[in-house]
């Protein structure tokens, strides 16, 4: 079993002001083990943000202790702390480049800031402008980057002092939803190559699901549920994480209906899943009762029962989203 | 339509304001700039807070900069003459203006640092930059295109500060507007160094933006 990189014990923080005292954290115990993707979730306000700068301690805690590597950086005096920081990276959702310097000079920064002599920083920002993929973008300043392109350069600039953390805050929520699969596959391939620890923090379970295998999920300041991701997805314990699986409600509780679908397939492609698809696209789920289909020559043929879920506006959308598709279907009522 | 010597010595009061205003910008700068990265940096949440310092800081440029010029001008003119030597000529004027303008450009200086992102200092505090290195690597060039702007305003403010001390002999175009065009009635003296003025603001303004813009990565 692989050792613990950041533990986190009984870590609590505080907001005081003249005005107001808001509890940001409470009794947060947690342990991140080296090598892993470990996601932080929680809804907007929950704390997750605060508790992922608690890890580095751009945030102080008020209470507990907070260890990474085997050093209590709450204990670390403010020269130490800095020297701590240059072994974990950071990207931010609004990536935080500097403006006036271009990619590479970006990539530089870090190393400038530990001392490292400009030539070799110079090489070790070109091989990382390399790893994300934007070689030919060394003298582009952020301003004629896109997004995607931006926090690619944010990450290589992240790796460049050879942290052993990466803490990701909401990295994916500004991109679209191609350029955040893309990002998550970048991040995917540095914790496979370069063995770091990636720390995600985010609000979409989607992002969870695509690159975490163990998921936190923080409300109300507390640490609701912790767990490997698959088995928080089958069984969620806590009505805040059903409510991120499931923002919809319960998917058990919409068959309550007994219409059906009987779906007709005369060959089409099976390159293209059609029922997943539909699911996906409409945002409801199906309960198949019966199918018997082949498969021929990559040609699907055959018929299957659907049980269609008590969301009418789904319904519709599955209904035209089969038409487009071609696929011959009949309403009828099930007898099951 | 003026003699020759009246030309002459227009051509010398202009030598003598651009001296003024430049020396003077400079040397309010040299005191304003390190004014200004303190005033931000030890700011509450700042790189470097120190409330209690911000305050008295804070305090003392409001003060200062409360002052009419021509009150300051005429007030510390012991202070000048023991500076300098006298209380009257262009050199004496440099030292009013850089008193009066060294707490304005604190304040031009602390609101171009302001601009910068935070989430910019954020990332540089996340990498274990030092407060030293924040200011030095992220503040000040992030932070440069906003200074030259507010280095073409300040510097325009100055000079027409040093107009100003015509009143009290302080050379320059101010001086010779307030003589020949105020005491003596040549409405065209006094017009013809207002336009020297607004010639001479126009080519610092126009300057200082093209040097901003040209600078500025964040344009395209």
């Amino acid at each position: 079993m692989a050792r613990d990189i950041i533990r986190l014990e009984g870590v609590g923080k505080v907001f005081d002001s003249a005005k107001a005292h808001v509890v940001a954290l409470e009794g947060i115990d947690l342990a991140i083990q080296e090598g892993e993707i470990f996601g932080i979730i929680g809804l907007s306000g929950a704390g997750k943000s605060t508790l992922v700068r608690c890890i580095n301690l751009l945030e102080r805690p008020t209470t507990g202790r907070v260890i990474v590597d085997d050093q209590d950086m709450t204990a670390l005096p403010p020269k130490a702390l800095r020297q701590a920081r240059r072994s974990i990276g950071m990207i931010f959702q609004q990536f935080n480049l500097l403006m006036q310097r271009t990619a590479l000079q970006n990539i530089c920064f870090p190393m400038e800031i530990a001392g490292t002599p400009s030539a070799e920083a110079k090489k070790r920002a070109e091989e990382l402008l390399g790893l994300v993929g934007l070689e030919d973008k060394a003298s582009a300043y952020p301003a004629q980057l896109s997004g995607g392109q931006k926090q690619r350069v944010a990450i290589a600039r992240a790796l460049a002092t050879n942290p052993k953390v990466l803490l990701c805050d909401e990295a994916t929520s500004a991109l679209d939803p191609t350029t955040t699969r893309s990002i998550l596959a970048l991040l995917k391939e540095i914790n496979q190559r370069l063995g770091i620890t990636i720390v995600v923090i985010t609000h979409e379970m989607a992002v969870i699901e695509e690159i975490c295998q163990r998921v936190a999920i923080i409300d109300q300041s507390h640490i609701a549920e912790i767990g490997r991701v698959e088995d928080i997805f089958l069984r969620p314990s806590s009505a805040i994480a059903r409510k991120l699986i499931f923002p919809d409600g319960k998917p058990e509780a919409s068959f309550s209906g007994n219409r059906c679908l009987r779906l007709v397939f005369e060959g089409q492609s099976i390159e293209e899943p059609i029922i997943s698809g539909m699911v996906l696209e409409c945002g409801a789920p199906v309960s198949i009762l019966f199918a018997d289909t082949k498969h021929i020559d990559g040609k699907i043929y055959g018929q299957m029962l659907v049980q269609l879920p008590d969301n009418q506006k789904a319904v519709f959308r599955m209904l035209s989203y089969l038409s487009m598709r071609g696929v011959h279907y009949k309403e009828e009522l099930s007898d099951v | 339509m003026f003699s020759p010597e009246m030309w002459s010595m227009l051509g010398i009061s202009i030598l003598e304001t651009l001296y003024m205003t430049l020396i003077s910008s400079l040397f309010a700068y040299v005191l304003g700039l390190p004014l200004g990265l303190l005033l931000v940096a030890t700011d509450k949440g700042g790189i470097w807070e120190k409330r209690t310092l911000n305050r008295v800081l804070g305090t003392i440029v409001n003060i200062l900069r409360s002052i009419p010029f021509i009150i300051l001008l005429v007030a510390i003119i012991p202070f000048t003459r023991a500076l300098v030597g006298t209380s009257i000529g262009s050199t004496a004027t440099i030292v009013p203006l850089v008193i009066a303008a060294a707490p304005f450009v604190a304040r031009m200086v602390e609101s171009s640092l302001k601009e910068v992102d935070a989430g910019v200092i954020e990332a540089a505090k996340a990498m274990g930059a030092s407060p030293l290195q924040i200011l030095i690597k992220v503040l000040l060039p992030e932070a440069k295109p906003s200074l030259i702007v507010g280095c073409a305003i300040a510097v325009t403010t100055i000079l027409g500060y040093s107009a100003m001390s015509g009143f009290v002999g302080g050379g320059g175009l101010g001086t010779v507007a307030i003589k020949y065009g105020y005491h003596r009635y040549q409405t065209d003296v006094m017009l013809i160094c207002i336009v020297f003025l607004v010639l001479i603001v126009q080519a610092f303004q126009a300057i200082g933006m093209r040097i901003a813009t040209r600078g500025d990565k964040r344009i395209r």
